[in-house]
């Protein structure tokens, strides 16, 4: 399966999202720098994290008009895998490939730990290789992960079993202590309506390895490789 | 020259947390009359040109898409003529 993974003036997690894919589940990645207008065949798009242009305006507002993005909106409309990461998904929603919005933490702090979520969907691409239900440990680092869209946005969002992953506590109770952010229904990560664009505030690149602490991210990765029907 | 100006500021129905704290700040320092605050923003432009509604037309479309994002924001765009120096 063949990778891009974006590269924006100050993307910061470019290079771990690189470093699985290629190392520790042997596929074939390159980066595609902003100003590029090709994906180059990519079958699968990371948006990583980090803060493209200084997050100035609104998280994701300057990165969603970069040369790159009409190269992205196309892949998705194609039905390839597009996969936001953090800023990723602050992007991925300001250009419109994802619903809603992420606004301040409603802390006001930046958050830098590791929480765990509920595998909410395991019929995706995105979370085959996961149980429905089950809990994992993954790191957040965000100030602006508070999940924001209107009532409707939301109930649809359930129904159509776009939510894939929700925060909750350690024994899996998608409880107000569980939410890291305030996220409207403990909103961790949502796909579009046809299940091809996925957007999540943690980092399941940083919780690939054993050494990593947690390597509860790496399924989400395998998730897409067996759906592609591609063997590692 | 044109010089306008774009308020952006949460929708009332948006929870805002920077206006939550400023307003718990306020009143912290002795001013309990203060009831709400809301945390927006405020982007100043200056144009080329005299035509002042052309010039509407033309920012009313960067608002929407760049300078606010309608989901959680709304903006008041005003354009005045710059004084000649």
């Amino acid at each position: 399966m063949r990778w891009a993974v974006i590269q924006f003036p100050g993307s910061n997690c470019d290079q771990d999202a690189f470093h699985v894919l290629k190392n520790v589940l042997g596929q074939e990645v390159s980066y595609v720098w902003h100003k590029d207008t090709s994906l180059n065949g990519a079958d699968a798009v990371v948006v990583p994290g980090g803060f493209s242009y200084g997050d100035y305006l609104r998280c994701g507002a300057i990165a969603r008009f970069s040369p790159i993005m009409p190269a992205v909106k196309e892949a998705a409309a194609q039905g390839k895998t597009v996969l936001g990461i953090c800023n990723g998904f602050q992007i991925l929603c300001e250009a419109g490939l994802l619903p809603g919005v992420l606004v301040r933490n409603t802390s006001l702090h930046f958050r830098c730990e590791t929480i765990t979520v509920r595998v909410e969907n395991p019929a995706s691409r995105f979370t085959s290789e996961y149980l429905a239900g089950q809990v994992l440990r993954l790191p957040i680092a965000h100030g602006e992960g508070h999940y924001v869209a209107d009532e409707a946005t939301l109930d649809a969002l359930f129904q159509n079993k776009q939510v894939l992953f929700s925060y909750c506590d350690a024994q899996g109770r998608t409880t107000p202590e569980g939410n890291p952010n305030g996220s409207q229904r403990n909103i961790a990560g949502i796909t579009n309506r046809a299940g091809n664009v996925l957007g999540l505030m943690p980092h399941p690149e940083r919780a690939s390895e054993k050494i990593l602490g947690s390597y509860d991210g790496l399924a989400l990765f395998q998730s897409i490789l067996s759906s592609a029907k591609v063997t590692i | 020259m044109i010089r306008a100006q774009v308020i952006v500021r949460p929708r009332k129905s948006i929870f805002d947390p920077q206006g939550d704290a400023v307003c718990r700040a306020i009143q912290h320092l002795g001013v309990s009359a203060v009831k709400h605050a809301h945390v927006g923003k405020c982007i100043e432009l200056e144009l080329e040109g005299e035509d002042i509604d052309q010039a509407r037309a033309q920012l009313e479309t960067i608002c929407q898409d760049l300078l606010s994002n309608p989901v959680i924001e709304d903006y008041v765009l005003t354009l005045q003529p710059a004084d000649k120096k």
